[in-house]
């Protein structure tokens, strides 16, 4: 398991909040209940497992819904 | 296609308001309806593109979002072939965007700023002397890396050669740089004003000080009090039950004008987004004025802050005491003195390290059988020369008068007089007496920090109704500090363990109590109270321990703090009351008259979303003057 920052585009809507939440939590190796959709820093924090899906994934499945990533971070 | 359309949202935003502004006035000047009409439904088309791709983004995660909502209305006015309605819609949703866009981006500015603060990269040793520019991510423990005049330090470290001035006002908030050279400690986020330092990395990126200060912001703006997290709860539930009441009404009416209005006038807009704009304005506001504040529950609690506990050493006062006089009374005051000195190197108490100062560079005696006896000082034998004591070992104390009442030391009826009047005057006591007989007596003194009378006035207007000191010194020099400053209440003679329980004690008589200290021997009060507040200079424990951090030590901060953290909860109030009042209006609108419309609708919506986030932004230029009554 490892833990990863993204950097979105400036979130306007709390509702951008539940979709990128409901998108991230949807993957098949992110741990649902690590995952956290920050409103004001426009950060999403969760734990995943790197041997099912990379952080590229991971980052195409956000961008897909719509939302920018910026800079992401993975230790 | 998707992304090119969601790209240039803002652009077919535009476009359509333009379009919308050209079928008015085909409609009025010209008379020319059926042109209008085939411009509104040109405008609805351009604008409800990115809606609905939003909307099947949304869906496709099972997401009833907002943009769900509105695509439906706008459907439905399509349907009934209203175009205006669908036109304005649609542009209204899309130009509020925008507009929420720019005008939240300004309400995190200050945020950005503080994080914009933290250095990008580094000058690491690659080889004996060649440097290469990394990324401050790569940057390592025990790396050594080269500073210039100008730069920020990349990491916390030590200074291993080289010399120079560093302003650390990001840290500390001190305003004159410090001069740093070997084995000095740096700060990452400060800056180098002048010279070249060569450092080595103890801690790095999220590890170091500023990177502690950015976290605990960052978390803080995102934190939720209780009430916050029952309006997420609550609008996880609440768009979709919009929807379902729209269908039922339609099922029951068939009436889609009134079915599709319900849909925009359903939309959760400023409930949700209120708390967290005042939120992170007025935590943007703090970070600006050196105030970090943890979070929205923080700043309820502290709002509400009736009692202020203070700790005197190192708040109140610099918590650098020094000697400010001193008078002999052994015939040769140099020995007496060096005995002092002698005994005092052994000790780590703060009032030892102002004696050494005084006295300053002197031969010392060796020291043995040391005792300290605690709360009054410390007895021992010195080893000294028969020359100039004519014996080998003298026995010396140091403390305060009970530990020579304890000795059985004579004191003269002359040294007694100066003893009580140092005392009155507020100043600590440091006695020395040789084999019995008094030798030395210091007053010594912590100088009050600037400001602090005028700030405790502040905090009074700001309703504190309680202004109580605490400290470890004797009960004179606490009451007349107090009595100086205008405390309502003073205890002296207190150790951390009795602030602790004092702390406690307020609590359980239902105040609000707010604990200041300097985070260091007060932890334990710090934790207790329900707002810790430390004036720690950045130091970890002080920013880790409390609730709220003065950055700059600086006591000026703390009307600041408390009147912003007064006037952040206000905020929140009003735009929890701005949006419940908006659904209210529109939907009595909605029974009483046929005044509220679909379009008239989505424009009250984003507008009172507008209104939220302006009245946030009001924080940001919150300067900290407490109101006049």
């Amino acid at each position: 398991m490892k833990n990863a920052s993204i950097q979105l585009e400036t979130l306007t809507c709390p509702t951008c909040i539940k979709k990128i939440e409901a998108a991230l939590k949807s993957l098949d190796g992110i741990k649902p209940e690590s995952t956290s959709v920050s409103f004001n820093t426009s950060k999403a924090k969760f734990e995943f497992d790197e041997t099912k899906l990379s952080i590229e994934d991971i980052e195409k499945s956000i961008t897909k819904i719509g939302y920018e990533v910026l800079k992401s971070k993975v230790n | 296609m998707q992304r090119f359309i969601l790209k240039n949202k803002n652009s077919l935003a535009l476009i359509s308001g333009f379009l919308i502004a050209f079928a008015f006035a085909m409609h009025h000047f010209f008379s020319l309806d059926f042109i209008a009409e085939l411009v509104l439904i040109l405008a609805s088309v351009l604008g409800f593109f990115p809606i609905a791709i939003l909307s099947y983004q949304a869906l496709r995660v099972k997401v009833v979002s907002i943009d769900v909502l509105v695509t439906i209305a706008v459907l439905g006015a399509f349907v009934i072939k209203n175009y205006e309605e669908s036109a304005i819609v649609s542009f209204l949703f899309l130009f509020g965007a925008f507009l929420e866009q720019r005008t939240l981006n300004k309400t995190r500015s200050a945020i950005k700023e503080l994080v914009a603060m933290a250095p990008e990269t580094a000058l690491k040793r690659i080889s004996d002397d060649e440097f290469e520019e990394i990324d401050i991510d790569e940057v390592c423990v025990g790396d050594v890396l080269l500073v210039k005049t100008g730069a920020k330090i990349p990491v916390d470290g030590r200074v291993v050669s080289g010399t120079g001035s560093v302003n650390e006002a990001s840290i500390t908030g001190e305003p004159l740089p410090v001069v740093k050279d070997e084995d000095s400690s740096v700060f990452a986020g400060t800056i180098l004003d002048n010279g070249t330092l060569y450092l080595i990395a103890d801690r790095v990126g999220e590890n170091t000080t500023f990177g502690k200060i950015i976290e605990l912001v960052e978390e803080a703006q995102d934190s939720k009090s209780e009430a916050e997290r029952f309006i997420d709860r609550f609008s996880k539930y609440y768009t979709p039950a919009v929807l379902v009441i729209a269908i039922l009404v339609f099922v029951l009416t068939r009436n889609v004008e009134l079915s599709v209005t319900i849909l925009v006038l359903g939309c959760p807009g400023a409930l949700v987004i209120g708390v967290p704009v005042s939120n992170v304005a007025g935590i943007g506001n703090g970070a600006r004025h050196g105030v970090l504040l943890k979070g929205s529950e923080v700043i309820n609690d502290f709002s509400k802050t009736d009692t202020f506990i203070f700790d005197k050493t190192g708040t109140l006062t610099e918590g650098k005491p020094f000697v400010h006089k001193q008078i002999d009374y052994y015939p040769k005051p140099e020995l007496a003195l060096r005995c002092l000195a002698s005994i005092e190197k052994e000790s780590d108490h703060p009032l030892a390290k102002a004696v050494l100062a005084s006295i300053g560079d002197i031969p010392l005696y060796k020291v043995s059988d040391t005792h300290v006896i605690k709360g009054e000082g410390l007895i021992a034998r010195l080893s000294v020369d028969p020359q100039d004591f004519s014996k080998p070992e003298v026995e010396v104390a140091v403390g305060n008068r009970a530990l020579m009442e304890r000795e059985g030391v004579f004191i003269s009826e002359q040294a007694r007089f100066e003893i009580e009047r140092l005392e009155r005057e507020g100043s600590s006591l440091v006695l020395t007496a040789l084999d019995r007989k008094l030798a030395i007596v210091m007053g010594i003194r912590d100088q009050i920090r600037f400001g602090v009378k005028e700030e405790l006035q502040r905090l009074k207007k700001l309703r504190v109704k309680n202004l109580v000191m605490l400290s470890g010194d004797n009960q004179g020099t606490v009451d007349l500090v107090s009595a100086e400053l205008g405390f309502t209440e003073a205890h002296g003679n207190m150790l951390p363990q009795d602030k602790a329980r004092y702390v406690k004690d307020l609590i359980s008589k239902g105040r609000l109590v707010a604990f200041v200290g300097d985070g260091v021997n007060d932890s334990p009060s710090l934790a207790l109270a329900q707002i810790g507040i430390s004036m720690g200079s950045g130091t970890d424990v002080a920013i880790e321990t409390s609730n709220v951090v003065l950055m700059n030590s600086d006591f000026s901060r703390l009307s600041h703090a408390l009147g912003l953290a007064q006037a952040t909860a206000r905020n929140m109030k009003q735009n929890i009351a701005i949006a419940l009042g908006v659904v209210v209006l529109l939907l009595t609108g909605l029974i009483f008259s046929d005044l509220v419309s679909m379009s008239v609708g989505m424009l009250v919506h984003e507008g009172s979303i507008l209104v939220v986030i302006l009245n946030g932004m009001r924080l940001l230029a919150y300067k900290g003057r407490p109101e006049k009554k």
